[in-house]
C-alpha cells in the first residue's frame, strides 16, 4: 500500500456512518451564503453544523442555506445552539428531524451566556431522552473525563469537549484533559470550540482526537476560504503526526549530523 | 372565530388569520412557504410532514415553522 492509499483509508466512523474528512465546520457568522459555501468546499468537510430557526414569514423569499450547501452532498448536523435547557434542546431536535429526517444531531445545552459553558446536568438528561427517541447525539461537553464517560454510557455517539470557550479562538487550553478523554472513550472524540488558527486544529489532532469541529475560526478570518484550506491541511497534518508517533522530547540538544568522520 | 368565519392563529409569534377549513399544508403554503422544506409544530406537537395535508387549522392554534439556517 502506498502512503497515499494509507491516508485515504484513514476514515473515521460515527454512528455507523463513515467519513474521510475529520473536519466538521459550522455555517454561522459568514458574510454571505456564497462565501459560506466556498469555505465549506475549501475545507473539504463532509459534515456541516446547522441551526434550527423560525422561518421569516414576513419575507419567505429570502435565500436559503439549502440552496447553497446541498444536504444531499454534505451531511447536515442540526445543532441546538442557543438552548439553555434539556427541554428546549429536545424540542429543537425533534423539529430538526422533521425538517431533514436525520437522527445524527449535535446536542449542546448551554449553562450561561457569558461563557457558553455546557450545563452537564441538562446535557446528560437531554442525551438520555434523545437516545430513547432514536436520535444519535454527538454531544458538546466539558473537558471532564468522568462526564464524557457518563455521556457515552447514556448513548452519545460522539464526545465533543471544548478546547476553549465557543467563539473565543483561544486554542486548546486543556491538553491534559482532552488526552484523558481520548484515552478513555469508546466513541469518537472531537474538539468542539476553541480553535482559533490552524496550529490549534493540529494540536487537537495530535492529541489523538478523531476530528475537530469549528466555525468562528474560519468564518471570522479575513479570508475565510483561505483559512478553510489551512484548517483542512492542519487537521490532516495533525492526524498524520499522531499516527506517526512523535519523537520523545529531550532536555538538551542531540546533533542530527554524525559526529564520526569530523575533520 | 371572527364574524367572517376566519380563524385567528399564531405563527412564529405573529398573529395571523386564515379561512376556516384550511389544512396545515394550505396554511403553510399560503405564507409563501414550501411545506416540504420546513418543519411544523402545532401547539407544541410536531406535525409529521405526511399529515400536513390532513390536519385542519383550528382557531387559537399556535404554530412554529422552522427551517435550517447557518449555525455553529
Amino acid at each position: 500500500m502506498t502512503a497515499q492509499q494509507g491516508i485515504k483509508a484513514d476514515n473515521w466512523t460515527v454512528a455507523g456512518r463513515s467519513f474521510t474528512s475529520r473536519l466538521i465546520v459550522g455555517t454561522g457568522k459568514y458574510k454571505s451564503l456564497e462565501e459560506n459555501a466556498a469555505a465549506v468546499e475549501a475545507s473539504g468537510a463532509e459534515i456541516v453544523t446547522v441551526a434550527v430557526r423560525r422561518v421569516n414569514i414576513s419575507d419567505p423569499s429570502q435565500p436559503r442555506l439549502t440552496d447553497f450547501i446541498d444536504p444531499k452532498k454534505v451531511t447536515y448536523l442540526p445543532n441546538t445552539a442557543g438552548c439553555f435547557t434539556a427541554d428546549e434542546a429536545i424540542r429543537t431536535l425533534r423539529l430538526a428531524r422533521e425538517a431533514g429526517g436525520w437522527n445524527l444531531v449535535k446536542l449542546e445545552v448551554l449553562g450561561e451566556a457569558k461563557t457558553l459553558y455546557p450545563d452537564m446536568r441538562e446535557t446528560l438528561r437531554a442525551t438520555e431522552v434523545l437516545v430513547k427517541e432514536g436520535f444519535e447525539p454527538m454531544v458538546y461537553c466539558v473537558d471532564d473525563p468522568i462526564a464524557a464517560k457518563q455521556l457515552e454510557e447514556a448513548g452519545a455517539v460522539a464526545i465533543m469537549p471544548l478546547g476553549a470557550p465557543i467563539g473565543s479562538g483561544l486554542g486548546i487550553q486543556n491538553r491534559v484533559t482532552i488526552r484523558l478523554i481520548v484515552e478513555g472513550a469508546g466513541v469518537p472524540v472531537l474538539v468542539d470550540a476553541g480553535v482559533g488558527t490552524a496550529s490549534d486544529a493540529a494540536v487537537a489532532m495530535e492529541l489523538g482526537c478523531d476530528g475537530v469541529l469549528m466555525n468562528t475560526a474560519i468564518a471570522e478570518a479575513k479570508d475565510p476560504v483561505l483559512m478553510a484550506r489551512a484548517m483542512k491541511a492542519a487537521v490532516e497534518a495533525g492526524r498524520l503526526a499522531y499516527l506517526s508517533g512523535r519523537m520523545q522530547k529531550r532536555r538538551y540538544a542531540d546533533p542530527s549530523s554524525p559526529l564520526a568522520g569530523l575533520i | 372565530m371572527s364574524l367572517d368565519g376566519s380563524l385567528g392563529i399564531r405563527v412564529n409569534g405573529e398573529q395571523r388569520r386564515v379561512p376556516s377549513g384550511v389544512s396545515v399544508a394550505e396554511m403553510v403554503g399560503g405564507l409563501g412557504l414550501d411545506p416540504l422544506r420546513v418543519a411544523v409544530e402545532r401547539n407544541l406537537q410536531i406535525v409529521p410532514r405526511s399529515s400536513l395535508g390532513d390536519i385542519c387549522v383550528e382557531d387559537g392554534d399556535d404554530y412554529e415553522i422552522v427551517h435550517f439556517v447557518g449555525g455553529g
